[in-house]
């Protein structure tokens, strides 16, 4: 099974990087963007066929190390292989 | 009085410490490799800084992992004096003996430079040699030293006396309430963004560091 895991900075918490994105957006030519907010993307290969335990483990997983729940929200997707 | 300095994969101000300690301070000091799961018989630990694990997820966060900060997190809880310095305070933070988070700076840029502090609280362990709200300039060298907490916590360790120093009057990274180094609830555990041991001895042209390191013999 496949993890695929999103981390962005929570709402509320300044993203210095995504105004500069958005800022430079805006000056492309885009200005209907009104907000960008950066985050990272990992993906986990699991050795996990069932699903209610991989989500379990994968939540764990993002509230111990992937994911800085102070300032970080998460979310994740998974898919069987 | 005996200084424990944990070296990380990455950790660059080990040697710096050890100087510190051994050569200035005139005390006794020992090197703590991560993979350690036993402290020696030690009075401070300094967690210094550097870029542990090459700063891989986020500052501070594979390091806390690592064997000998479980020893270090029972060190803390027993009352052991621990001093965080730039990722040494983000080791603490992400290991949760400290509160809050260093954010990546809000001008996106690594800082390397002189700042001035002022002494918020001067009847801690760290800085009882200070006189109060003194002014001290010391080096910073980041690129995460946004602190940032939520306004609860922020109000708790203002009440409290539990933030230490303060950048004053500018504010390089953009950390909640210019909050430069906290210390934990007990007063045991000091983290801070600048680094006092680059700045203990006239040679280095700036002594301000050194009192808070004479403030623990």
């Amino acid at each position: 099974m496949k993890a695929r895991i999103y981390t962005t900075l929570k709402n509320g918490v300044f993203d210095p990087q995504g105004k500069v994105v958005q800022q430079s957006l805006g000056s492309l030519g885009y200005p209907e963007v009104s907000q960008a907010r950066i985050g990272k993307y990992m993906e986990l290969d699991l050795n996990e066929t069932d699903r209610h335990r991989a989500e379990v483990r994968v939540k764990e997983m993002c509230q111990k190390l992937l994911a800085n729940t102070v300032i970080e929200s998460y979310r994740f997707e998974l898919e069987d292989s | 009085m005996k200084f424990g300095i944990v070296t990380f994969p990455g950790s660059n101000c080990d040697w710096d410490c050890y100087h510190l300690a051994t050569h200035i301070l005139k005390q006794k000091s020992v090197f703590i490799w991560h993979k350690e799961t036993k402290l020696p018989k030690i009075d401070v630990c300094i967690l210094p800084g550097g870029f542990s694990y090459g700063d891989y997820l986020r500052t501070g966060a594979i390091a806390r992992f690592s064997p000998v900060m479980n020893e270090v997190v029972k060190f803390a809880h027993a009352g052991g004096k621990v001093v965080g310095i730039c990722n040494g305070f983000q080791v603490l933070t992400e290991a949760g003996l400290l509160p809050g988070v260093l954010m990546r700076n809000s001008g996106l840029k690594f800082i390397c430079d002189t700042v001035s502090l002022k002494v918020e609280n001067n009847q801690s362990f760290f800085t009882k040699n200070y006189p109060s709200k003194s002014l001290v300039n010391m080096p910073i060298a980041h690129g995460e030293g946004n602190y940032f907490a939520d306004e609860s916590i922020l109000d708790r360790l203002e009440g409290e006396g539990r933030v230490l120093f303060r950048y004053h009057p500018k504010n390089p990274n953009g950390s909640q309430r210019n909050i430069a180094g906290i210390i934990n609830e007990k007063g045991n555990v000091l983290g801070m963004m600048p680094h006092p041991e680059r700045c203990a001895e006239l040679a280095l042209g700036n002594e301000d560091g050194k009192k808070l390191f004479e403030s623990l013999l």
